[in-house]
Formats: structure tokens, sequence, C-alpha cells
């Protein structure tokens, strides 16, 4: 009985294979889009991962030096011998690549994450220094050291051990003392034995894997997204085939078959199929993720200078998790359609059409579930706090929307209907209506997508104008020197004040402001600062008063992380507060700044010496060139205005590469949806449209009219989803982003953009409405006939 | 005895109160025999068919197939029982369309576990389908798949076959056919026949005939 029943239920997919590619599709393309994102994320945690049990950073206290980024060595056997249990770290940069040299005896990582179980024996004490990275990193050392390749070390990064490091690098200083957790009870104080270190508490160090949270998040925001209106296909064509079915399920019932079976059956044969669609959506996935991924690494090395892997590895985490997930909405869209056999009599009459008739309770139920949704997107915007509660606003607002769509949309239709002055239109705009309830879930998909597409692209266009003007101010002056001493510091400055030049040194060091890591800048204040920078919110020239040391300006991320405002006072050191003069916009990190003058910098710290200097200058080109012929500095080391500001915009425009091609995609996954619903609801139109044939209407009409009615309901889709996407901008501008990045930014508009994808809405709808309409204008009168024979 | 109804009791709830459909219905039907049932509409023929089925339960009374009360029948042991001992033909066909011809007359054989391919073939013969077996339910005229479903019915050899206007669908001359391959085959497998109809020339090929009126045999 079972292989009978079985058989009988696949017939159906075997006689409709559109439906089945509507219901592998929508299943693929959902599992494709949430599994390549889940996949990203996934491969960047595993990165952020390895290179904390590679670098153990954010796990053990370190001593790091009060000025400067050297330790002695002499220093490090100080604290040895007064019994301080520290591992001593010796780090540089070079060609992109983070070499860290560790001690692998005493240190508490560095072998740990060595899966092979390398012996502190292999790891050091060889005649050519000997360096493990993995395969991406190791390519990019060439054949400076011995380079062993462990898939395990943090990309980016290549460990040796510090002797080597030291014989490589040509030092015999340290970079930093990682402080092992287990310290003997009687120690003397550090501020003895090595006062000119600091200890650094585990959590002050940047955990990158918190400060990229925010932009998984996002990412994982938009991976729903898709996977919601890949839902929507898979929802519709369950709901489609059971109808279909409806007539087979009351026979096979009254032939015998137990409810109780036929249901496991029906459960059994669409999650087996469900497997096969989510399979094929993670083949999928990793696919796009691989495409996706380079962008994505280059975003996180730009934003947040966390580096990932640039080769993906098939994780079980991430392709267990969107099977789970795929496996879970289509039982999800089961339990109704199940629920209903159960409760479906089997002498019920079989009405074909049952299935887009909406009844008039189900149109209040969802206008009162949209309304209450709507009502708590408000609540949401006025009282939400945190970024979970923006993406709950985001979710009731468009979930609502979308709930409101098919209500608005025939009123829509209503209207014009009365409106009609032919019978044609008449009946037009009445078969319209009548379609709805068929096509409302695609439509539903084709808002979702439509609504993310201008809010997103808003989102994304307003970032660039703003990011723009604030590289404007903040990159003023046309040439950036850096230099690497105090002797070069005070030479390029005496030099540069010889030739009557703006000049602007910058001083940095990292603190700890309003209880957050933060960097202080001194900065000599001068015309540029005053002329160039625009505040969020300051009190009357602020300028004056930080020039002065009688106050600070601080950029909107420490404010607003840290509640304060113009006028609120902020501990810089010990001994020093001072009030905030100004609030600055700075896109460019998500870390607090604090800005000091040079003065007060000078006084905090006495003995840094300025890193860089901004020049005001009419001919970059041949100060550059003076700078290297008398200060003997190399060309690398200057930058001119017009370079960084191109840079900048690039690692701009890569960080929303993965924004605009998920954005695509979701719509390509709407049209998909449109194009699925209409073929599959194509043989049932034809009672509705063979006695308008039959009544002189000609087959190539009916076709055309066909295309029209898609344009119209893309139409009204686009008219909802323009309001519903600004909406969404809103949202992200001023709630979402704050709470991830910290900043708020203008939203501004673009007419243009708008009308651009609205010209894509209706194209994708003309073209999924094409096949169908071609499909109807080629049919033969035969099959129209059959609708009045009453043998179809 | 085959069928047995006994004081067999059945009304509806609507939006005016509770409406009496059969109001004590007795009678027997043997193996071999064709009962036909007749009745104005709302008289309440369906009724007692869908009650003979397993479909529908009674209010009150006692009804019992093949030696079973149906009454004491859970849905499994219902269902087992449409499976193995009965078997319907519609007005409507009820075909399965995405099955084949041959699939759809083998179905019922094969749910109750009993195919039978040479059996099968014979009815598509005795039905004339033997063409038409490649084919699916859409292409077949009206007449040819009411054949589909009596073939469907007799292939799993019941005890009891219930037709519900099995001809109404058709026209005068294909209906006299479909009725006189249908009324053959069922003697030649001794199966019991109750047919549900308006019509009292078909009524008149039955052995036996009953007319319901007001829930009440007549």
């Amino acid at each position: 009985m079972i292989g009978a029943c079985l058989r009988a239920l696949m017939s159906h997919w075997r006689r409709r294979p559109l439906q089945l590619l509507a219901y592998l599709g929508g299943l693929a393309l959902a599992t494709a889009l949430w599994s390549g994102v889940q996949a990203i994320n996934t491969e960047a945690r595993a990165s952020y991962d390895a290179a904390a049990a590679t670098l153990g950073e954010g796990q053990f206290d370190q001593l790091v030096p009060r000025q400067g980024a050297s330790i002695a060595l002499e220093e490090f056997l100080a604290l040895r011998r007064a019994g301080w249990l520290v591992s001593p770290v010796i780090e540089s940069a070079q060609d992109g690549l983070r070499l860290v040299g560790i001690d692998p005896v005493t240190s508490p990582t560095g072998l740990s994450m060595l899966a092979g179980g390398i012996a502190p024996g292999e790891f050091a004490g060889r005649e050519r220094p000997r360096l493990f990275a993995n395969a991406e990193s190791a390519a990019r050392l060439g054949d400076r050291a011995e380079v062993v390749i462990n898939p395990d070390i943090a990309p980016g990064v290549a460990i040796g051990d510090v002797g080597d490091l030291q014989r490589l690098l040509g030092r015999d200083d340290l970079s930093r003392l990682v402080v092992l957790p287990e310290q003997p009870r009687l120690q003397p104080p550090l501020s003895e034995i090595a006062p000119g270190l600091r200890l650094q508490p585990s959590q002050q160090v940047a955990d990158v894997a918190q400060l990229t949270d925010s932009f998984h998040l996002n990412l994982t925001a938009f991976g729903l997204l898709s996977f919601a209106v890949g839902l929507f296909i898979v929802h519709s064509t369950i709901g489609l085939a059971f109808e279909q079915r409806r007539g087979m399920i009351r026979t096979l019932r009254a032939l015998g078959v137990p409810l109780r079976m036929l249901i496991a059956l029906i459960s059994a044969e669409m999650l087996m199929l469900a497997l096969l669609g989510a399979g094929v959506g993670i083949v999928l996935g990793y696919a796009i993720a691989g495409l996706l991924l380079p962008d994505v690494a280059a975003t996180l090395q730009g934003l947040y200078g966390a580096r990932i892997s640039g080769t993906l590895a098939l994780r079980p985490e991430w392709w267990l998790s969107a099977l789970a997930l795929t496996l879970l909405g289509t039982a999800a869209a089961l339990t109704g359609r199940l629920w209903q056999i159960a409760r479906m009599p089997v002498l019920a009459a079989v009405r074909p059409r049952a299935w887009s008739m909406a009844s008039a309770a189900r149109g209040r139920v969802q206008a009162l579930l949209s309304a209450a949704l709507l009502l708590a997107a408000a609540g949401l915007a006025l009282r939400g706090v945190g970024l979970i509660a923006g993406f709950a606003l985001l979710g009731c607002l468009l979930i609502g929307a979308a709930l409101a769509l098919p209500l608005l949309a025939g009123r829509v239709l209503r209207r014009a209907e009365a409106r009609a002055t032919t019978p044609i239109r008449a009946w037009f705009w009445a078969d319209t209506r009548q379609q709805l309830p068929g096509l409302s879930l695609a439509l539903m998909a084709l808002l979702l997508a439509v609504s993310a597409n201008i809010g997103v692209s808003t989102m994304v266009s307003s970032f660039r104008l703003t990011f723009t003007s604030f590289l404007d101010q903040r990159l003023a002056p046309e040439l950036y020197l850096q230099v690497e001493s105090a002797g070069q510091a005070a030479a390029a400055e005496a030099f540069l004040m010889a030739r009557g030049k703006e000049v602007l040194p910058l001083y940095s060091a990292r603190s700890e402001v309003a209880g957050q890591p933060a960097r202080l800048f001194g900065v000599r204040v001068g015309p540029t600062y005053r002329e160039s920078w625009a505040f969020l919110g300051s009190r009357s020239d602020p300028w004056e008063s930080v020039e002065a040391g009688e106050a600070v300006i601080v950029n909107e991320q420490l404010a607003r992380r840290g509640s304060l405002w113009v006028g609120d006072e902020v501990q810089i050191s010990p001994d020093l507060r001072l009030p905030i003069a100004a609030v600055v916009g700075d896109y460019g990190n998500p870390q607090g700044q604090v800005v000091l003058s040079e003065a007060m910098f000078a006084a905090l710290y006495p003995d840094t010496h300025a890193a860089s200097f901004g020049i005001r200058t009419d001919d970059p080109a041949s100060l550059r060139e003076q700078i290297v012929a008398e200060l003997g500095l190399p060309d690398s080391a200057m930058t001119n205005q017009a370079a960084l500001k191109a840079m900048s915009l690039e690692v701009f425009d890569r960080t929303f590469t993965v924004t605009a091609a998920l954005n695509v995609l979701t719509l390509g996954v709407a049209g998909f949806a449109i194009l699925m619903s209409l073929l599959t609801l194509a043989d049932q139109r034809l009672p509705q449209l063979a006695p308008v044939w039959a009544l002189g209407l000609t087959r190539r009409r009916l076709g055309r009219l066909e295309l029209l009615r898609a344009l119209v309901l893309a139409g009204i889709v686009f008219l909802c989803a323009l309001p519903l996407g600004l909406a969404l901008a809103w949202v992200l501008l001023t709630i979402v982003n704050v709470e991830a990045f910290g900043w708020q930014l203008p939203m501004y508009l673009f007419p243009l953009d708008y009308a651009w994808l609205g010209g894509y809405a209706l194209i994708a709808a003309l073209l999924a409405a094409a096949w169908p309409a071609l499909r109807l204008m080629r049919m033969p009168p035969s099959a129209l006939l059959k609708v009045f024979a009453n043998e179809r | 005895m085959v069928l047995e109804f006994q004081e067999v009791r059945k009304s509806y709830r609507d939006s005016e109160g509770t409406v009496p459909v059969l109001q004590g219905v007795s009678f027997a039907l043997e193996a071999g025999q064709t009962l036909a049932l007749t009745g104005e509409s709302g008289s309440g023929k369906s009724t007692v068919l869908h009650i003979a089925s397993g479909l529908e339960a009674a209010d009150a009374g006692a009804v019992r197939v093949a030696g079973q009360d149906l009454t004491t029948l859970d849905d499994p042991a219902l269902a087992r029982l449409r499976r193995e001992e009965i078997a319907l033909v519609f007005q409507q066909f009820n075909l399965i369309p995405s099955l084949t011809v041959a699939a759809n007359i083998s179905f019922h054989a094969a749910l109750a576990g009993r195919v039978d391919q040479a059996h099968i073939e014979s009815l598509a013969g005795a039905l004339g389908l033997e063409a038409q077996m490649g084919k699916y339910p859409e292409a077949l005229s009206g007449g040819q798949q009411q054949r589909v479903a009596i073939a469907r019915a007799l292939a799993a050899r019941p005890r009891l076959m219930l037709a519900d206007e099995p001809t109404g669908n058709l026209d005068e001359g294909t209906a006299g056919q479909v009725l006189a391959q249908m009324l053959d085959l069922v003697a030649q497998t001794g199966a019991a026949l109750m047919l549900v109809t308006h019509s009292p020339a078909i009524a008149a090929r039955m052995d036996r005939q009953l007319h319901l009126r007001g829930g009440r045999l007549t």
C-alpha cells in the first residue's frame, strides 16, 4: 500500500515538472543565499578564532610600553628574575603580513593551535629562521625564511620563534609581553621592576570578533531576507500542489488509505524533495560564497583591519544549519496544509481554484495581523533599544507591509473596476483582482525585494555622499608624511616650517576613555581645522577651547556609546577631566577618538613624537621631491591627498559590493517567484479565459492582456515598495547604523535611482509573464474548448 | 449478508437547526445481488451510500458490511474495510489525473494488496480500454473515464460495490453501454452492487429497488 500511495503522490510531480521546478528552485534559491552568507560568516569567524588561538589576543593581560613600541630585552629579563611569569612576543608588519615571534616554551597559546602538534624543537633552533603560515600567507613570504604551511594559522599571519624573528627582522628588542594566567602570590609591583611598561588588561584589546559582529549581523539579515523571499516560493508551491492534489487525496482516502498514513507519506515526500532542493542550494551557496568572499575579505580588512581567509572550507556549521533551516521552513509551510487535510471531509467537493479564492474572514485576519505588526514596528521605532530591536523593527515593518499588500492592491483594482468604461476593461480589472490571491505570495516576495533594494541603496548612497564630504573635511592637507623617529619628526617639522607651509603634526596614543578603548590625537589647531571640520554638535568656536587646553572634541562613536554629548566631561587621564566642545562625525573607523590640543597631548605624553604630518601646499609633487632630496626620507613615506581619497573610496565601494550583489540576487529570486506563480496558475486560468475567448477576444489579445496585467500588478507593488523602502532606509540610517557602527547618517533621496529600479521591477514582471502569455497566444483552440466539454 | 442497515438514523445541522436525513432506514443486500436506491434530490440517497462505505457515521442504528459492524470500527479499520471489501464508483469519476489509465485501474487492487494482472487485462478488454492503457485520464472522454473508474473498482475484487450516479455525467447512449458492462462484470465477480440513481430506467435493470422519501424507505 505504501508503495502504491507514494507512486500516486509522486506522479503529480512527474506530470507537472514546472511545479516541481518551482518547489525545488524556491528551496534551492532560499538555501543558496542563506547558506552562502552563513558560509562567509563561518569562514570569517573561524579566521578570528584562529587569530585568537594563534596570538592569544584578548585572552590574556599584556605588558606594553608606555611610550613607543619597543621593550628592551633587559626589562623582560628583569621581570622574569623578579618572578613575573611573562612570555615575550616580537611583532612586525611587512608587505601586508603580520610577523609574530613567540617563545614556544612559555607562550600560553603559541603551539596549541597547530593541529599538526609541533614540538618546540621543531619550531626553532635551525640555521634559517622558520615560520609557520597558511598557504596564502606562505606564498607572500617568498624565500625570506623556511616556511611550513599550516592551515590552522590565522590568515595574514606568519608565526615563528621569537629568536628567529629577531634574526629575521634584525632587532634585539621585544614588542609586548603576555602575562601568564598563573602568577606567584608575592610579586614586586610592575612600577618597581619595569616602570616603562604598563599592564593592558585583556578586555581592553580590541576584539575583532566583537567589532565585526555588526557587519556579520547585517549580512545575516540580508541572507535571512533572501531566505524569506525563497520560502515565499516554497509556501506558494506547496499551497498550489496541495490544492491540485485535493481530489487525489480525497480519492485515496475514499479508497481506504488511512489519514495518518497519508499525512506521513505526504510529509516524507515533501521533506525528501526539500532535502534535494536544499542540497542543490548548498552547492549554489558554496559557489556564491566563493565569489563574494574576496570582497568580504577586503571589506573586513578595510573597515576593521580583520583578516579572513580568502579560501572557503565546506564547514558543517554552515551547511548543516542551512539544511536544518530549510527543512524547518518547509515543515512550517507544510504544517498548515497537513492540518487542512486532517480536517478536510473526504466527501468535500473539489474546488480547483479554492486555493486562489481568499475568504473575507482570511482577509480580515490578514488585515489585523498587518496592522498589529505595523503598530509593533512603530512602537519599536519609538522605544526600541539595541541592534536586535532594530532588526525586529525591520522584520515587523517588512512583514506587516507584505501582509497589507494584497489588501491594498485589491482596493486599487476594485476602484479601477468601478471606473472602467468598457466591458473588456471591467473584465480585465475584475479578472486581475480575482488573480490576486493566487499571486499574492509572489507579489509579496517582489515587494520585499524591491523595498530592500530601495532601502539599502538609499542607505549606501546616503552613506557615500556623507563619506565623500567627510573625506573632504578630514583629508584637507594636500600631502601626508609619515615619520619613524623623533629625530625625523623634528627635522621634517623644521624643514616644512622654514618653507612657510601650514604643518599639521598628528600625535596619537591609545588609552581608555569613558570605559571604552579609544585613541587620543594631539593636533595643532589652525586655519585648516577651523575651516574644514563640520560638527554634529558643538559649542560656539570649539577649536578655541581645544587650543586653550580647556576642552576636547570626541567622535560620534565614542559619544553615542558613552552616552556623551557636547558639554559633558570626560576623564582623559587620572588627573585630567575636560568637557566636550564638539562631537564630530567619523566614518573611517569603528573606535572612539578624542582630539586634544598639541600642547595638552605633549603634557600627557611628553616622549611621544608626531607619527605623521599633514601639509598644506599648492604643489605637492615638487614638495615631495624636495623632502626626498633634502630630508632623505623615502618617497614611500608620503601619500598624496588624492591617492588617499581614491583609496578610501575604493575601500568604501568594495565594502558594499556584497550588499549590491545580494540586492540583485534577491530581486532575481522575486522575479523567479512571479514566473513560477504565473506558470503554475496558467492552466488553472483556462476556465476564466475560455469564455472570454469564446465571446470574441482573440488568443493574441488575451495574451497581451496577461502581459499588461503583470505590468499593472508590478506597478502597484513598486508604488507600495517606494514608501516601504524609504522607511527601511530611515531605520537603517538612524537606528541600525547607530547601534551597529555608532554613527548616524543623514538621509538623502535618489529619485532617478528609484525610477530605474521601478523600470527593472516592471521588466522582471514582464519577462516573468512573457512565457505564460506566449503559451496562451499559441494555445490550440481544442485546449480552450475542453473547458466547455467538461473534459478537463 | 454483504450489507445490512438496521434502523439507521442520520441528521445534519444547519443554520436553522437539525435536519433529519435518514429516519430509521433498514434493508439488507446479499452477495451477487444488485440494488437500486432512488429518490428525489435531498432524500438521503447519497447519505445511505456514504454510511455504507464508512465515509460517514450513522447517528443511530447498526450498519454491517461483510459481517463487521461499522459503528464499532475506528478510522484505520474503516479505511482497511474500504481497501479490502468495498469499491466506490463516483459520478465525477475521481481518477488520479497524474497516473496512467493502467496505473489507475490497478491502483485500488494495489492498495488492497491483490493485484491480478490477468484480471486487470480482462477487465480492460471487457470495457474496451486496451488502447487507452498508456494514456492519462485528461486524454479520455467522459464515458472512457467512467469505464476506467469501474475497472478500478472491480480490479480490487470487492465484496460490495457502491456506485453514486455512475452514469449521471454521460450521454444516454454511452450511459446504457457503460451500465450494461458494469452489470455484466459485477455478475461475473459475484459482488453485491448498490447503485444510487435518479433514473427509473436504470433502476429497473437492478434486482431490487428501494425508494427513499423523507428519510424513510417506501
